[in-house]
């Protein structure tokens, strides 16, 4: 097991790196964002270095700029994280007995969107090793997109930048779609989240629904029907 | 009152930290119902899911040229291209369709 771990890190490390190249792009255009929104570049870095969240730091540089009050900023991070908990839970029935408590406190704030789905389409457990690995790159991208975009800002034509804003959008897709061709269940839950993802964004009586809260609806109602519906195999959930 | 950037930052930390971080402290345990285990295994598809669609659609800024986008991801994604691959191909079509249009 220890043997082996250096290796589990280097896949880890390079299973991080496209996460990685297109955080940089995502996080580059919240870097112009943040500045345009009337915080410093450093100020932006730190946000960016504490937080590695896309839609939570998007909207927490909002109501930083409209002088939000602190319980609206808490309500509003919350609402859009609380998928990180049921993400959270997941992730937690696949970790191996080595992942003791000091990664959990530390790692397990690096279980965002996309490390969570890379660490979750791995087979078997997923070890600090892994975990570390996966997650270096898409910091630093991170980090340093968001540093290159409140730096560099404007230097980027505007359709260049406009075509890096669907880039997260293409790792997200390329996460689902072999899934649900691999599974008829996984393309159900697809369907099924898109389709209330959908009538939530477009029907005018629900555009009260923020996106953060949108995602949760979308995320439970889909998942619960189709664990009622296709109940998975045992092994398959838990693959120790 | 003027409004601290350090409490700010010190809120969007806190929250998020611990929305990510509580759930795998307190679940230890395997979790025996099958219908939570079900559900926990479709929580990340959902979620994804949810997160693109229908915003994939504005995030290009024409929705001709994102949904050229979409198409191009779906394709590299069913041929086998990884994460990588496929958030390129998407990126490159979006960008030669918006010079287009």
């Amino acid at each position: 097991m220890t043997a082996k771990e250096p290796s589990v890190f280097r896949q880890g490390f390079k299973d991080g790196l496209p996460i990685g190249i297109g955080y940089f792009s995502v996080a580059f255009s919240f870097g112009i964002a943040a500045v345009s929104s009337g915080i410093s570049w450093w100020q932006a870095v730190l946000i960016s270095f504490t937080n590695l969240t896309s839609s939570g730091q998007f909207a927490g540089i909002g109501l930083i700029a409209s002088f939000a009050s602190y319980i609206e900023m808490a309500l509003t991070e919350f609402v859009i994280n609380m998928r990180y908990t049921l993400m959270g839970i997941s992730l937690s029935q696949k970790l191996s007995p080595a992942f003791k408590m000091p990664f959990k406190l530390t790692l397990g704030h690096c279980n965002t969107d996309e490390i969570f789905a890379v660490a979750m389409s791995r087979q078997g457990e997923v070890s600090p090793a892994y975990m570390g690995g996966l997650s270096i790159l898409p910091y630093v991208g991170w980090t340093g997109g968001t540093l290159a975009g409140a730096v560099l800002g404007n230097i980027l034509p505007f359709s260049l930048s406009q075509a890096l804003g669907i880039m997260i959008y293409g790792m997200f897709m390329a996460i689902i779609i072999p899934a649900a061709r691999r599974e008829r269940p996984v393309l159900f839950v697809v369907l099924t989240s898109v389709i209330i993802s959908c009538i939530i964004y477009f029907v005018p009586a629900f555009s009260f629904i923020t996106s953060g809260f949108s995602i949760i609806i979308c995320a439970v109602a889909a998942s619960a029907l189709a664990a009622w519906l296709h109940p998975v195999e045992g092994e398959v959930a838990d693959e120790t | 009152m003027k409004h601290n950037y350090w409490i700010y930052l010190l809120i969007m930390f806190g929250v998020t930290y611990l929305t990510r971080v509580a759930p795998l402290v307190i679940f230890r345990k395997k979790i025996q119902s099958r219908f939570i285990r079900s559900f926990l295994y479709y929580i990340p598809y959902a979620v994804l899911a949810a997160m693109t669609f229908p915003a994939v659609f504005f995030a290009a800024g024409s929705v001709p040229a994102a949904a050229a986008g979409v198409a191009a991801a779906v394709i590299a994604a069913l041929m086998g291209g990884s994460l990588f691959t496929v958030a390129v191909t998407a990126s490159a079509v979006v960008y030669v369709v918006s010079l287009l249009i």
